[in-house]
């Protein structure tokens, strides 16, 4: 569905993308891992058409999209961070990204507005919310549009536990449709948890690229931390 | 490319510097306009805060203004839109705030104290240095991610128009002074904004006497269309040409 | 009073002479042209002339007659040559309308030309679309009072002045208004004349001129919009007094200009909005006592190349510039004026301020010696560099100052007019 070849990315003289190879498949979640600085948001942004390779092609469906804006609306993204203009109201915020997006297709997905209870709060200002309820924006836009891939950036990161679980059981479902679906995470039960193959990143290069399944089988853990450790040690 | 346009005016319409600004404007436009018994005095005092006060405060604001909407760009990034369209609706929703506080602060009490030729090309030049200064502050602003170097970027741009280029250009001309130079000189202000605001603003009042003949040609060239034609184009070059190169970065940059 | 002895004496010559005739000049009369009119006229006769239109062709008055219209006759020169000539002692011509002379190089055409004839009276008269007016030449004792003469100057090189003194003594001219001409009133080799209350206004040179006059008086006139108020060249012992110049304004126009001028003065006379309300340049021992400058873009451009002369009590106010030169040099003097742009304080309230006042500013020094940078007039380089000056006095140049500024501004009624 999705993949990336051969990626190169140099910020002045760091090189951050050492010829990075992935591809990720329909109705699975691939988490990527790794240390700060290892290069996983730019391979994300590099998707996303937020940073431009040097080298290297990102392909949705075998066609290449670097440098094209179309194909944007097959993605939902969610950002580490939310952040929205000052002065808008939520309200607002979503009738601007429905305003954005009219091309879309299908019918809008709007579980996670009503989960987090999102519609009382449409009056507010968005500098007056809170990091957590702008988060929970950030999610309710990922999805809203139904696209067949999912990139989220650290997704649970600033969310209540309860908001999380919401958050992964929509993740969950999503994948069940057969979703394409990226996430980074941190936090290791939670990848335990949601991920399908998990692909360690370590300096711009990918040191591997594995099914849980197959992770666990090699080190004989149970859990993805320790197979980890296990692994690089 | 109007959708994102209308989203930006929502947001800096209620933006307090912005409304701030306004109202700085019309009660220095107000306090001129009922001290001075001439309005052309007036006038003359308040080129002189047209020249100075409205592009620093608006290279300010729209560098301050772009930096914060960072996290909304990168959004905005991720949604199926062309970068291009990005960046210029945004400057469009911009500028368009920045002139209508202009035309609130300034405009409107021209109107009402001075509706004349004079107060028109007074207007004019305000409204052109707007979009002119909003498209250097985007210049400066894609240029570094970093938002103190960008707010001192855009500094410096409004530093050297403003003061730096006419020093230079009298100590050029300074140097050569032994040749007929006055001719040139409009030529050199031609190249700076701020200089052709002022000049084309000046030729227009009765002050212009003082330039002397030369003086006096220029008052004819931009008394009439051709002059008109000319000083827009010079105007909108200055507007184009930042934001042509700001477009060029930006559809190159990395968020 | 001695302008009204004068004046009486000469309007009851006539009456006085017993054998004086009058000759009556109507379209319907026996004598219906003025040629025939004056060729039957005699020393001391009267030709009166009824309202009419009369063509007249340089028609030459050779006798001592007075030349009265009724309502003011129309003279129509047909633009064929001068109007009237007068070539006699003692001629008086009063309440007609002269028009329509000759334009051209070859001759100065005039509405009324006074050639060697003294005590030549001119009142009540309209002069209009002549290339010349009145044009005096070796002619003294005239009196030039209450005309009107207006032109339609074209530009300066095809046109005449409107009152032309070429050679006179003693001449006065008093209240006349005189438009549209090259120069309003021309002095050139005339001398102990006396100018007063004339209005000469919009006209393309000079309101009022001077070449080589010396010991001329004028006072109480008003000169606007012309391309320069007065022009006072090569004369001496010039005095200005309680004149108006006022909207003298051009990319080369002056209040009042002076060159190569000695011994006069200027007093309480008022410039306002003028380009330059007064220019020295060559002149000396000239005193400059109680005038105002307002608003004006220089009020007072004094060249190097001046010496001697004095700036009492004067007010300095709204100017853009109130004092420039053009050199290090300096040898003039200022003292107890009024400067609106003095900063300084009082603090023995003595109404003279404790510091000097430097009345030339560095910005105005550049302009002089650099005119391109007038072109930075308003920038903020420019606005920079004289708060600079103002906080570091040091900058400005030396030697041109006030020592004893005035706290107040003078009160000095504006010129009559």
């Amino acid at each position: 569905m999705l993949q990336v070849v051969e990626l190169y990315k140099k910020f002045g003289k760091l090189q951050v993308l050492k010829g990075i190879d992935a591809s990720f498949s329909p109705g699975k979640v691939t988490a990527v891992i790794g240390h700060n600085g290892s290069g996983k948001t730019t391979m994300i942004k590099c998707i996303l058409g937020m940073v431009i390779p040097d080298k290297g092609e990102v392909l949705l469906r075998d066609e290449s999209v670097v440098g094209k804006w179309k194909y944007r609306s097959e993605l939902g993204y969610m950002p580490q961070i939310g952040r929205y203009p000052d002065n808008m109201t939520m309200g607002q915020i979503f009738d601007m990204m429905q305003d954005l997006r009219k091309g879309h297709k299908t019918e809008l997905d709007k579980e996670l507005v009503e989960k987090y209870c999102l519609t009382e709060m449409f009056y507010k200002k968005m500098r007056t919310l809170s990091g957590g309820t702008r988060q929970k924006v950030s999610a309710a836009l990922a999805f809203m549009f139904n696209p067949p891939v999912l990139i989220l950036d650290e997704p649970t990161a600033g969310l209540d536990p309860l908001a999380s679980e919401i958050l992964k059981e929509k993740i969950m479902v999503e994948r069940a449709k057969g979703k394409t679906i990226i996430i980074t995470s941190h936090i290791m039960p939670e990848v335990d948890e949601l991920a399908d193959d998990i692909i360690f990143m370590h300096e711009g290069s990918i040191k591997f690229h594995k099914s849980m399944l197959e992770l666990k089988a090699e080190t004989g853990e149970t859990k993805i931390g320790k197979a980890l450790g296990k692994l690089l040690s | 490319m109007l959708k994102i346009t209308k989203y930006v005016l929502i947001d800096i319409l209620r933006n307090r510097i912005l409304l701030m600004y306004a109202i700085f404007l019309l009660i220095i436009s107000l306090s001129l306009f009922s001290l001075e018994e001439d309005p052309a005095k007036a006038v003359i005092s308040l080129l002189s805060v047209v020249l100075i006060i409205l592009p620093l405060v608006g290279m300010i604001f729209s560098t301050t203004y772009f930096y914060n909407a960072y996290e909304f760009l990168e959004l905005l990034l991720a949604q199926p839109l062309k970068r291009n369209t990005i960046l210029l609706a945004q400057y469009i929703g911009l500028s368009t705030c920045l002139v209508l506080a202009f035309l609130f602060g300034v405009g409107i009490p021209v109107l009402i104290y001075y509706p004349n030729e004079i107060g028109a090309v007074l207007v004019f030049a305000g409204v052109m240095l707007s979009l002119c200064f909003a498209a250097f502050a985007f210049l400066a602003s894609v240029s570094t991610r970093d938002k103190a170097r960008g707010i001192g970027l855009s500094l410096l741009f409004w530093f050297y128009l403003a003061i730096m280029y006419d020093a230079i250009v009298m100590g050029i001309m300074y140097a050569f002074s032994d040749y007929p130079l006055e001719k040139i000189v409009v030529l050199f202000a031609a190249l700076n904004p701020i200089d052709l605001a002022r000049i084309t603003v000046l030729l227009k009042l009765d002050i212009s006497a003082m330039m002397g003949y030369t003086g006096a040609i220029y008052q004819d060239f931009f008394g009439n269309w051709k002059g008109i034609v000319f000083s827009s184009l010079v105007m909108a070059i200055w507007v184009v040409l930042p934001l042509w190169l700001s477009v060029r970065i930006f559809n190159k940059k990395n968020i | 009073m001695r302008i009204f002895k004068f004046f009486f004496f000469f309007l009851f010559s006539g009456i006085y002479c017993a054998n004086a005739r009058t000759i009556q000049v109507c379209k319907s009369c026996e004598i219906s042209n003025l040629e025939t009119a004056v060729e039957l006229a005699q020393d001391g006769d009267v030709i009166r002339i009824q309202k009419g239109t009369y063509n007249i062709n340089n028609l030459e008055i050779n006798k001592k007659i007075r030349l009265i219209g009724e309502d003011f006759p129309i003279l129509d020169a047909g633009f064929k040559d001068d109007g009237l000539l007068v070539t006699a002692d003692g001629v008086e011509i009063y309440s007609i309308e002269v028009r329509n002379t000759k334009r051209g190089n070859l001759k100065d055409f005039s509405g009324i030309r006074i050639d060697g004839a003294d005590n030549v009276i001119v009142w009540g008269v309209r002069i209009y679309n002549a290339f010349f007016g009145v044009y005096l030449s070796n002619s003294n004792n005239a009196l030039i009072y209450g005309n009107v003469l207006v032109g339609i100057a074209p530009d300066q090189t095809s046109s005449g002045d409107g009152i032309r003194l070429w050679k006179c003594r003693n001449v006065k001219i008093i209240k006349n208004y005189v438009s549209g001409h090259r120069d309003g009133i021309y002095f050139e080799f005339a001398y102990n004349g006396e100018i007063k209350n004339n209005k000469s206004i919009k006209n393309l040179r000079y309101g009022l001129h001077f070449m080589f006059s010396d010991t001329n008086w004028f006072a109480d006139n008003l000169f606007t919009h012309n391309g320069t108020g007065v022009a006072v060249m090569y004369s001496s012992h010039i005095t200005m007094l309680r004149n108006g110049f006022y909207q003298n304004w051009g990319s080369a126009s002056y209040g009042m200009l002076l060159k190569d001028i000695k011994d006069s003065r200027i007093q309480q006379n008022m410039f306002k909005m003028n380009t330059i309300a007064l220019y020295f340049e060559g002149s000396s021992r000239v005193k400059v006592d109680s005038n105002s400058f307002m608003e004006n873009g220089w009020a007072l451009k004094l060249l190097s190349s001046c010496s001697q002369d004095s700036f009492l009590t004067n007010n300095f106010i709204a100017n853009t510039f109130d004092v420039s030169t053009n050199g290090t040099l300096f040898l003039n003097y200022f003292h107890e004026n009024y400067w609106e742009k003095y900063t300084g304080y009082d603090i023995n309230k003595d109404k003279i301020g404790d510091v000097p006042h430097r009345p030339v500013s560095m910005y105005s020094m550049m302009v002089e010696n650099m005119p391109f940078v007038i072109f930075f007039m308003r920038s903020f380089i420019v606005d920079l560099m004289n708060k600079a000056e103002q906080n570091i006095p040091s900058i400005t140049p030396e030697n041109v100052l006030d020592s004893a500024p005035r706290m107040h501004a003078f009160k000095y009624n504006a010129s009559s007019s």
